[in-house]
């Protein structure tokens, strides 16, 4: 009898907390809303070293954290959330940090895939995964690779992924894309310049809008080489937490800030959108 | 919930102590959230109150300066005390201003006396709309006999401008420096690599490095120095376009309006940083 009262007491409790999340993101939402929100996940070693854990243990509770930012974000109606997951710098790290970080990435991509209940089937996710996928794992790859082309035709919120990323290397890439377009459209007669909006349109990025906010968790106030050229325009936030500790309070903390720099990042949005037309 | 909104508001700035404890009671509760942001005002003030508090030693405070070009003069004579603040490591500092609080020329000359008071050797000053270039830039290049080439009003807002003070060097930068500069790069890598391959059959697919890029940006001139710090003056911490090339590991912290500007927190702000 214990055991059913005390089922019954915490789905109330499920229920009353989940009611309570959808008053709250309401009153959020009477405020300008982000469209794009961008995380870099710091801290994760951190947590582990401060609650003692082992090696690797602070990812696999830092991505428990991040399931549950993202359902947060998409229940806020967020439509694009984009993550940092590694560096092209991480692979300078112990051998071993990064073997565990692959097989982490593989091990999770197949769970939210396989898995019933999570969000990709929830809110109907579609996934990318941005960066050099060379640069991974055969297994990592491979596993990206099928998150994307499983989830290529879901119509719901997206998730962009940055593995084996870094901004400088995205837009050398962006460089080389538009050089060989800039090559066929000469040899069929076409002559001009590479412009901006040529090179944007090679980016990793292109079919998603620039990021409203990018917030780098752990108090630390550096982009470390994430979304540069993107970011011009982006609120950028970093709060103390670390990743495992970021929670919904600091979620709507960070939305609130945003709604209060709005109508300043909106004016110099609207000014730069007039100058380049 | 109105209660709690009736005495945040007036005791905003008389007691901080019971401002620390009735935010952290407050922060207990989800919905302060949402009343809380109505009691925000200066953010960067706030930080300082709340936990960044600057350094209590004595700061010997530059003068203030009148405001004309004879201050520049006194500028260019500074002898730069990096040593004395601990400050030797911090070889180059970008400002990134709001194009209106920009216009307030001012404020910005005496944050360059304040930046080159504490011994910065390579300052970066940046705005959107280039209208650090047509104001600060004109009055260092009538001290320095440095032309900004070209040099028609419309054209200024596009070149860069690099002035020498002795062992100080001020660059003045905009948007056109940022994303164009790289376009520019682009452009540069492209005919390099089309003029490499002699005949149309044998051109192979251009493969370009990050360091071809650097090399390009710095043969387009819109290369330079990767600031290890950068402070943002506006209403909100973003970098405003600031050159992505430049800002991949640059420490950016945000220091409120130019208006309120404060010498004690750039160089707290420099000392913990460094």
């Amino acid at each position: 009898m214990g055991k059913r009262s005390r089922k019954l007491v915490s789905k109330i409790l499920g229920r009353v907390w989940r009611l309570f999340r959808r008053w709250l993101f309401l009153m959020l939402s009477f405020g300008p809303m982000p469209e794009h929100i961008a995380f870099i996940l710091d801290g994760n070693r951190r947590y582990a070293k401060k609650k003692k854990l082992k090696m690797g243990a602070g990812h696999n509770v830092g991505f428990n954290s991040l399931v549950a930012v993202l359902r947060y974000c998409y229940e806020l109606g967020v439509k694009y959330v984009t993550v940092y997951a590694f560096s092209i710098d991480n692979f300078n790290r112990k051998p071993e940090e990064v073997q565990g970080l692959m097989a982490l990435m593989k091990e999770k991509i197949d769970e939210l895939l396989e898995e019933e209940d999570t969000i990709v089937h929830k809110f109907g996710l579609r996934i990318d995964f941005w960066g050099r996928l060379d640069l991974l794992s055969e297994s990592a790859r491979l596993a990206a690779e099928r998150a994307m082309a499983a989830t290529a035709n879901n119509t719901g919120p997206v998730l962009c992924v940055c593995v084996a990323y870094t901004s400088t290397d995205e837009i050398a890439r962006a460089i080389k894309k538009s050089c060989s377009k800039k090559r066929e459209e000469e040899a069929a007669g076409a002559r001009g310049s590479i412009a901006v909006a040529d090179l944007e349109k090679n980016f990793d990025s292109a079919h998603c809008p620039d990021p409203d906010i990018l917030i780098r968790t752990s108090g630390e106030t550096r982009l470390s080489n994430f979304l540069l050229w993107q970011s011009a325009l982006t609120h950028l936030q970093n709060p103390r937490p670390l990743w495992p500790e970021f929670s919904l309070r600091n979620l709507i903390w960070a939305i609130l800030k945003y709604q209060k720099a709005h109508p300043y990042l909106e004016a110099r949005r609207r000014r730069l959108a007039k100058k380049q037309n | 919930m109105r209660a709690e909104f009736r005495v945040a508001a007036p005791i905003r700035r008389t007691s901080l102590s019971a401002c620390r404890s009735l935010l952290r009671t407050l922060f207990r509760n989800p919905s302060f959230v949402i009343i809380y942001s109505a009691i925000i005002s200066d953010g960067f003030g706030w930080r300082y109150h709340l936990g960044l508090d600057p350094p209590s030693t004595e700061i010997p405070v530059p003068r203030d300066f009148e405001v004309d070009t004879g201050f520049l003069l006194v500028f260019a004579a500074s002898d730069g005390q990096s040593h004395a603040y601990g400050l030797d490591k911090l070889n180059s500092l970008a400002v990134v201003v709001d194009s209106e609080e920009a216009k307030n020329t001012t404020k910005i000359k005496q944050l360059l006396c304040w930046l080159s008071s504490i011994g910065i050797k390579y300052i970066i000053l940046y705005d959107m709309q280039g209208v650090l270039k047509q104001t600060i830039g004109i009055d260092l290049e009538s001290l320095t006999n440095t032309s900004m080439t070209p040099c028609s009003v419309i054209d200024a807002k596009t070149a860069s401008s690099l002035f020498h003070f002795g062992k100080m060097a001020i660059e003045i930068i905009s948007l056109s420096d940022g994303k164009e500069g790289v376009a520019k790069a682009a452009s540069f890598l492209y005919s390099e690599h089309m003029k490499d391959d002699s005949e149309i059959c044998h051109r192979s697919e251009p493969d370009f490095t990050e360091s071809d890029v650097a090399n390009a940006l710095k043969a387009t001139g819109s290369a330079g120095d990767e600031p290890d710090l950068l402070l943002v003056y506006g209403p909100a911490r973003c970098h405003l376009g600031f050159p992505a090339w430049r800002l991949r590991y640059t420490e950016i912290v945000h220091m409120g309006r130019l208006r309120s500007m404060n010498f004690a927190a750039i160089l707290y702000v420099c000392q913990v940083i460094r």
